[in-house]
């Protein structure tokens, strides 16, 4: 018997593990996919906005105007990066400089620290700004993340806590009991007395589950091109349009890592899963992004990617204990800017869902074990580099050209609490593979590594969620039923 | 901080070439830098045959080409390095590398040679549509896990893109035992040699569609299908003409850029059409001292012609050496004249020439824009008829070479302009 399960490991279900792993509770953490941050975490802007955005009155103004404030220190605890790169919001119309006051106003409400500039002002900052740009807001609290490591991070310190991670695990049938729940998943029962909800895009499934009624989600897909590192990038602060009734519009975002982010589009879409990439979307980012920056190098992309924000019908982010059952906890509908929130949530369901419950009370832990950051070896300094080959050879040997990541930083992910098991995995935490050859070269060096650490034949080797692995086992002869 | 006369990143058929021609000219420093297990660079898995014919007047299969070469590198005692990958290089010619014994390491070169090959052109780069599950790769990954590794990456397969590689894997895979389903090729010509079209496609009855794209891959864990559709004349696909093919492997074969990383971090000036650097009639780039060649410099058809031009740029970058050592450097008074692609050419290398230090003739290499048929070759010296060629046939998978002679040249002062015209 579990005291708590929360389905859904994306970067909701990590901070509540993370938060919930301080107590001496016994937590379940159910994913569906061969991995965690599959879904929504996976593809998004990893921004975390400044709050100036949502309407006033809205969980989503409270939570992202907190989460934004939480980031710098728990990033710091945990072990990830998080870049204060500060934002410009620009305008190119008389109509939308008047849109433009109102989030300074807004902003200046609440607290969120922004400043007025002029074209020019603009300019002198971000060289690349579109010529029709007349006037910005600068909102230099806004971040970015790299929302996988994020999740890794909080999910692995969550795991070296004693939180139960449990992966290929989707959630079929949830039948309540007198005072517990009986989960079934795709490979067993499990029973728990609470059950968090943060099942993202299937957030409304799940609560169906038990007979809940509350709102739906509306899939909306956003799709995005990703530049390669340049010396001199294309931008360095994150360069939003005025937002408009769709959202916050396609902007131009650095990444942790260099890169740049061209997207999102914003497109309702049936089906929860197609996070496809069609044509006319990017077709429709390519020519939007003109408004605000010039000078794209469109030659310089390596990478396109759509994302399925799991917006609710109903507005707002849904966090709240569910009527039809008690200690059945929904925490969906997290789009935008969910991410940027995502603290303050967790906070926000400990505080105001689990702990008036009593279940908190008398149950932190003394002792709470820190996870270790890993070696990046890129970022050491040169005298560290030294003594790390020195000791651990295998640091020593360069595997991913594009990024710099060599052998051992693999095995270290592999190895890790909660650590990769498919290409993907290792890619997502360690990063062959997202650069400019996109695996072309590391590939087959990287399958090689994960059979060895996981005593499997390399064709075993899965790059995702697919079945089996993903090259054939034999050559000639094998192959008659082709 | 260690010392050399030459450094050459990369140790494949361009490296190891420019390593012997360099040798030749009586250098006796030189240091080869390999990333890989062993020297050879992709030809280790091009095991098919057809290498060789005009180095050696024999057809050899990739490793026994490389091995001829790594052979002599090692009968010249010529010393390298492997596992070792050069991170940073900088205008002085300091070159760092890593590697699992020596750790981080500093080697200052009086010459540098770049000869980091090329990379294949990706799925995102040229932002093919659809869903992005397992089974899609370029078509060299694919020929190393299998020629190298052992394992066939699929079953049913579709090629995009009718460049060599696509070709031999397309016959590769067959081979095998897996079923091959088409090629399709944006352009309305293939990108491959006529031989390779012949050998690979047509003796196997795969059919090529020329003047497709991919319009939809289908298969959210891996691929299931993919959806072709032909193309306009501006490459927009038509309606009413998508074929749905059922697979579990998706191969590209959709370019080559040349490897260039390093050279942006030491400002190497960069050709935006070959992608390679800009170099003169020596091989040398925009930065005194570094040379470049092979695949790293502009993409070739034939590994013998990589061969050819690594063995120049070795013997220019001694001699480069030889200069410095024995006189004061003169300041740059040379005559110099550009060298532009005119009309129905893509591309010319070498860029720029100095007649001072020209070689009694001079090899310009170039790529046309599109397949010609009866048409002529002209070159201009400041916009003055020097010399024409008629040509038959003419396609940019093939790659042109014009030989001109020191007394053709002298009358040139600004600009030598190579153009095709159509009669």
């Amino acid at each position: 018997m579990f005291d708590i399960a929360i389905i859904g490991a994306g970067i909701i279900g990590s901070f509540i593990a993370h938060d919930l792993s301080k107590y001496d509770l016994k937590v379940v953490v159910l994913e569906k996919n061969a991995d965690i941050a599959s879904e929504t975490t996976m593809a998004n802007s990893a921004i975390i906005h400044s709050g100036h955005d949502p309407k006033e009155g809205t969980l989503k103004a409270l939570l992202n105007v907190k989460g934004n404030r939480m980031y710098e220190a728990v990033a710091k605890e945990v072990g990830f990066t998080f870049h204060k790169t500060s934002a410009l919001v620009v305008a190119t119309s008389k109509e939308e400089e008047v849109i433009l006051e109102e989030l300074f106003l807004r902003a200046v409400s609440r607290d969120i620290p922004v400043s007025y500039l002029t074209a020019k002002e603009a300019f002198a900052k971000e060289k690349n700004l579109s010529d029709q740009v007349t006037k910005a807001i600068e909102l230099p609290s806004t971040g970015i993340i790299y929302p996988w490591e994020a999740a890794f991070a909080l999910m692995e310190e969550a795991v070296m806590n004693g939180v139960v991670l449990k992966r290929n695990s989707q959630v079929i049938a949830i039948e309540q009991q007198d005072d517990s729940f009986r989960i079934q998943t795709s490979h067993e029962k499990l029973e728990a007395l609470h059950i968090i909800n943060a099942a993202g895009i299937y957030g409304d499934q799940i609560y169906q589950m038990i007979g809940g009624k509350g709102p739906l989600i509306t899939p909306r897909r956003g799709e995005y091109y990703v530049l390669d590192r340049q010396k001199d990038p294309l931008v360095s602060h994150i360069i939003y349009p005025v937002p408009s009734a769709l959202g916050k519009g396609v902007l131009a975002v650095p990444t942790t890592h260099n890169n740049i982010l061209i997207g999102p589009n914003s497109e309702i879409i049936d089906d929860k899963e197609a996070n496809n990439n069609t044509k006319e979307a990017l077709e429709t980012v390519k020519q939007q992004i003109q408004k605000t920056v010039k000078n794209i190098p469109m030659d310089k992309v390596i990478r396109i990617f759509a994302g399925i924000r799991a917006t609710g019908n109903e507005g707002d982010f849904y966090i709240k204990e569910a009527k039809e059952a008690e200690n059945f906890i929904n925490v969906f509908c997290i789009d935008s800017p969910g991410l940027a929130s995502a603290p303050a949530i967790s906070e926000y369901v400990m505080e105001t869902i689990l702990s008036p419950k009593g279940i908190l009370d008398h149950k932190k832990k003394n002792r709470y074990l820190h996870r270790k950051r890993p070696v990046v070896m890129k970022e050491l300094s040169l005298e560290d580099k030294q003594q790390m080959i020195k000791d651990h050879p295998a640091y020593g040997r360069m595997i991913c050209r594009c990024e710099e990541i060599t052998e051992g930083e693999i095995q270290e992910a592999i190895r890790r609490p909660a650590g990769a098991t498919t290409v993907k995995g290792i890619k997502m935490r360690v990063r062959p593979g997202m650069g400019r050859c996109q695996g072309g070269f590391c590939e087959p060096l990287v399958v090689d590594i994960l059979a060895k650490e996981q005593h499997i034949e390399p064709w075993q080797v899965a790059f995702g969620d697919e079945e089996g692995g993903m090259l054939q086992k034999t050559l000639k002869g094998g192959l008659a039923d082709a | 901080m260690r010392e050399v006369d030459i450094v050459i990143i990369g140790g494949g058929s361009a490296g190891m070439a420019a390593a012997i021609g360099a040798y030749k000219q009586g250098c006796r420093q030189i240091l080869i830098i390999e990333r890989d297990k062993e020297l050879g660079g992709i030809l280790l898995q091009c095991i098919h045959n057809g290498f060789g014919l005009h180095m050696f007047s024999e057809e050899l299969s990739g490793p026994a080409y490389a091995e001829r070469y790594l052979n002599m590198i090692k009968d010249a005692k010529i010393e390298y390095l492997t596992q070792s990958m050069v991170i940073h290089l900088n205008r002085d010619k300091i070159v760092e590398y890593v590697n699992p014994v020596e750790g981080y390491a500093k080697v200052q070169a009086k010459a540098v040679i770049l000869a980091m090959g090329c990379r294949e052109r990706t799925r995102g780069a040229i932002a093919l549509p659809g869903y992005r599950p397992a089974g899609i790769w370029t078509a060299g990954t694919a020929q190393r896990y299998l020629n190298m590794e052992g394992y066939l990456v699929g079953r049913k397969i579709f090629i995009l893109g009718s460049g060599d590689i696509g070709l031999i894997m397309a016959r590769r895979m067959t081979l095998e035992g897996a079923v091959v389903l088409g090629v399709a090729e944006l352009m309305p010509y293939s990108n491959g040699l006529p031989r390779n079209r012949k050998q690979c496609l047509e003796d196997f009855n795969i059919p090529l569609f020329l003047s497709h794209t991919i319009v939809d891959i289908r298969g959210k864990k891996r691929i299931e299908s993919l959806v072709i559709a032909q193309v306009d004349q501006e490459m927009k696909p038509i309606p009413g003409t998508e074929k749905e093919f059922f697979v579990d492997t998706l191969l590209l074969s959709v370019g080559l850029i040349p490897e260039n990383t390093l050279g942006m971090e030491a400002d190497i000036p960069i050709n935006p059409k070959t992608r390679g650097a800009i170099i003169n009639e020596s091989y040398e780039t925009g930065v005194p001292g570094i040379f470049a060649c092979g695949n790293a410099l502009h993409v070739h058809d034939l590994v013998d012609f990589v061969s050819a031009e690594g063995e120049k740029a070795g013997i220019s970058a001694a001699r480069y050496i030889e200069n410095r050592d024995t006189q004061t450097k003169t300041e740059d008074t040379d005559h110099q004249f550009s060298i532009l692609p005119g009309d129905g050419i893509q591309y010319v290398v070498p860029n720029v020439v100095s007649l001072d230090r020209m070689p009694d003739k001079i090899e310009f290499l170039f790529r046309v824009k599109q397949e010609y048929r009866d048409c002529i070759l002209k070159v201009y010296g400041d916009g003055k008829l020097i010399r024409q060629w008629k040509k038959k046939h003419v396609a940019p998978a093939e790659m042109e070479k014009i030989i001109l002679n020191q007394e053709e040249m002298k009358v040139v002062s600004d600009e030598l302009t190579i153009s095709l015209e159509t009669s």
